[in-house]
């Protein structure tokens, strides 16, 4: 008998690793935005995600709809106890997204929408980020209910993991631009690419190191045998990507630097579900206690079956019409 | 301002608060972009049939409107996806093993096609092919009225819950067919409502920017055309919703009896025809229609098809279940008022018509032009009258809004929600003034798309040598 439950976690892991990579180099660029040179530079930044990043926000969709209807119990718990964070980043999501069509209506204000484009992508991220190291530090709660009070979520390590979003992001999005731009703006991108990978590299460090010291669990999970053995690959590839990710940001590679950092989040994935499994509320919450009903899971999945694939192919698709450089005269 | 009520009851006025103010924002978008993406298939599809450039203009000129509006309404319904986690996380609970999957379908279903293929349409009009363009437009057009489906089937559910069983704790869960649960009673009469709503604003809107350059110049063979398809649509179309509402009114007799009396101020019972009540001032407290104006009977005729037909009132109803009066009481007003407007201008229209002054008269122009914003009204009347129409209850009847909130504080919620009420004003408020700039410039031959707007030099666009953009030159 196959565990349904098990398997819409994977879905939704899969729906938050989508909106992490794919709206993670939307919100980077947005975060190296003042960065690059009003004009040419700006307006290809922005050029290079202009036409996906709509979709690649409705994973956060999904994720959010997603936990609602396969974990109802998590996402009632969950988002109460992040509240002024899940608020700061939907505002900070408007500015963001409003700034895409409103700078180019309205030229004598386009320095303040760039900068609200910067602010809002900024704001997003790092809320972000502080609901990861909120979530993984545990929430009170009593019941079926968040218990704490509305600042729980703030402290030195929900603080660290919302900087090292911060700069994963920036580390995409300047992967991608350096993909996607030429001239000085793609100098500029793989000059910001190679300090966000340092800033990344030790944030994600300083993030795992820290860990396992929040709390019993992650401590045993990762340092006692036997599955220290079984575990200790993880963060030497992570090691070993980020060496590669340095020395080819370094050749100026075009694809690769994107790969690599790609590799690393979907390293970062995998350390997170270690940590937590099988927890949805970290020590509260397991995934069986907040799933839906059966009947729920299976009508969802024939859904996602029957869906997923075609929303993964026009996807592809609308990006492969988007290809290649974007030019100062639109995609070559 | 809440004096006299403890913390949680201020709690849970304030999230109320942020939920109609955000929905209500919300919402706007929608019932734009849902006709306007419509609207937008049609002038493409008539420009591939035709060859007329006209159609194609037409569609450019839109194009424009519809990204500014589409972004806003992107934004703001990713609030709403939220806000049940944030705010309602009892209701989320208890409800989502039923309405979290619908939710999820409409995101797969619906917000994936839009948003993937929103882009190839705003922008791909020179890098793919017109037949694979004007797919993307009806994709996009189709992803608005999926989404409609499913939100409207979850909005009806919480109105007409049928296809659950109840768990332990309280937990609705899905019975053995989902049918019953996306079917459930008021389902097909609220998404015709609602659509047709949507239609009819979008076509108000048009016909308004039409009548505003035919007042200019009325010999502009663009806002001719515009306004001429507009007007057609209201003249169809709004005898249509009236039909629609009145179906959609008695399905809300049937299995909401209690909104029904509110919305026609009846609280007390009518044994022999109930008055239709055209004008008064509801008083909660006392429970009676200050300073009515009502045609006697009317009410029953129109509810029981009978004069004489008894009509219950709240006073049957149980104290604290009655919704308040007042608000569902007028906003019901506003909607049919606006509604039967929207009629005499349709009708208006066609005697223009007939009269071969469609393009030449200057006061069903400045009508047309009054008349653009009253969709907005109307819907919003509409939804006011049917949400506060359902209180004290979230899940009609079951389950009460005041046990559906998140434990949140009352300063938080405060706090958030005048942040929402002062980002939202600045904001949508400052796309709206960029809508109505857009509208401001007269529709012309060889109008340029977003994508090689003069004022976005590059932007996304195709390789486009006739058109030398300003700035972006190496």
């Amino acid at each position: 008998m196959i565990d349904l439950t098990v398997i819409w976690a994977l879905i939704i892991a899969f729906a938050v690793f989508m909106y992490v990579v794919m709206d993670g180099f939307d919100l980077g660029i947005g975060i190296l935005f003042p960065a690059f040179a009003p004009g040419e530079e700006r307006d290809q930044a922005m050029n290079a995600i202009a036409p996906v990043w709509d979709g690649n926000e409705t994973w956060l969709v999904l994720g959010g709809g997603g936990l609602l209807a396969a974990f109802p119990l998590a996402y009632a718990i969950i988002l109460p106890a992040t509240y002024p964070l899940i608020i700061a980043m939907m505002l900070g999501l408007v500015f963001r997204g409003v700034a895409f069509e409103f700078r180019w209506r309205d030229p004598r204000h386009r320095a303040f929408w760039d900068m609200a484009f910067f602010g809002g992508s900024l704001v997003a991220a790092l809320a972000q980020g502080i609901t990861l190291g909120a979530l993984l530090q545990g929430i009170h709660v009593e019941g079926r209910a968040y218990a704490g009070g509305w600042l729980d979520w703030l402290s030195p390590y929900s603080l660290l993991t919302g900087i090292g979003v911060v700069a994963g992001y920036s580390l995409l999005g300047a992967c991608w631009l350096a993909l996607k731009v030429e001239g000085s703006a793609e100098d500029k991108a793989f000059g910001f690419a190679r300090k966000a990978a340092w800033a990344t590299i030790l944030l994600m460090g300083s993030v795992s190191l820290a860990t396992p010291f929040l709390a019993g669990q992650y401590f045993q999970r990762w340092f006692t045998e036997p599955m220290i053995y079984w575990l200790a690959p993880v963060p030497l590839i992570t090691g070993a990507v980020a060496f590669a990710l340095l020395r080819s940001l370094g050749k100026k590679h075009a694809w690769r630097p994107f790969m690599l950092t790609l590799a690393i989040f979907l390293l970062g994935m995998v350390g997170l579900g270690v940590s937590m499994w099988p927890w949805v509320v970290p020590q509260s919450v397991s995934i069986w206690d907040a799933a839906a009903p059966h009947r729920s899971q299976v009508f969802m999945l024939i859904g996602v079956g029957i869906v997923m694939p075609l929303i993964l192919a026009y996807t592809g698709w609308a990006y492969w019409v988007f290809r290649g450089k974007v030019g100062s005269h639109g995609y070559h | 301002m809440f004096a006299g009520l403890d913390p949680q009851a201020t709690a849970l006025v304030l999230a109320r608060m942020q939920f109609a103010f955000t929905v209500s924002f919300h919402f706007i978008f929608p019932a734009f972009s849902i006709g306007l993406a419509s609207y937008l298939a049609v002038l493409e599809g008539l420009w591939l049939k035709t060859g007329k450039p006209l159609y194609l203009d037409l569609f450019r000129y839109w194009l424009k409107i519809f990204s500014v509006a589409f972004a806003m309404g992107v934004v703001s319904g990713l609030v709403m996806s939220y806000q049940f986690g944030t705010n309602w996380s009892v209701f989320s609970d208890k409800v989502g093993g039923v309405i979290g999957p619908l939710m999820a379908y409409e995101v797969l279903t619906a917000f994936f096609l839009e948003a993937g293929f929103l882009g190839v349409m705003l922008f791909g009009m020179k890098r793919v092919g017109r037949g694979l363009h004007f797919a993307a437009t009806l994709m996009v057009a189709l992803g608005t009225f999926v989404s409609a489906f499913w939100i409207i089937s979850v909005n009806s559910w919480m109105q007409t819950p049928t296809g659950f069983e109840m768990g332990p704790g309280g937990q609705f869960l899905p019975g053995p067919s989902w049918a019953a649960i996306i079917f459930n009673p008021s389902f097909p009469y609220r998404l015709v409502h609602t659509v047709i709503a949507a239609y009819l604003t979008t076509a108000l809107v048009v016909g308004a920017v039409g009548a505003w350059h035919l007042l200019r110049d009325r010999t502009n063979a663009h806002s001719r055309k515009m306004f001429s398809m507009a007007m057609w649509m209201a003249a169809l179309v709004a005898p249509v919703q009236i039909v629609a509402g009145d179906m959609h009114g008695l399905n809300t007799l049937e299995h909401q009896p209690a909104k029904v009396m509110a919305m026609e101020g009846h609280y007390q019972s009518h044994p022999d025809g109930a008055p239709l009540y055209l004008f008064g001032i509801p008083d909660d407290k006392a429970q009676r229609l200050d300073y009515a104006v009502g045609i006697p009977k009317a009410s029953s005729l129109i509810l029981k098809h009978d004069p004489n037909a008894p009509l219950a009132g709240l006073d049957t109803i149980a104290p604290e279940n009655r919704p308040p009066v007042w608000i569902v009481f007028w906003s019901f007003r506003i909607m049919v008022g606006i509604g039967f407007a929207m009629l005499g201008l349709g009708l208006w229209s066609v005697l223009a018509r007939t009269r071969r002054r469609l393009y030449e008269w200057p006061m069903l122009h400045r009508a047309a032009v009054v008349m653009g914003p009253s969709g907005f009204v109307a819907v919003i009347a509409g939804w006011v009258t049917t949400e506060v129409g359902r209180q004290p209850f979230t899940v009609y009847g079951l389950l009460r809004t005041a046990d559906s909130v998140s434990p949140i504080a009352a300063p938080a919620v405060a706090a958030s929600l005048l942040a929402f009420v002062v980002i939202y004003f600045a904001v949508f408020g400052v796309g709206t003034w960029y809508i109505l700039r857009l509208m401001s410039a007269a529709p012309e031959p060889h109008e340029d798309g977003p994508e090689e707007d003069e004022q976005a030099p590059i932007r996304t666009a195709g390789i486009t040598p006739a058109h030398q953009p300003q700035g972006g030159v190496q």
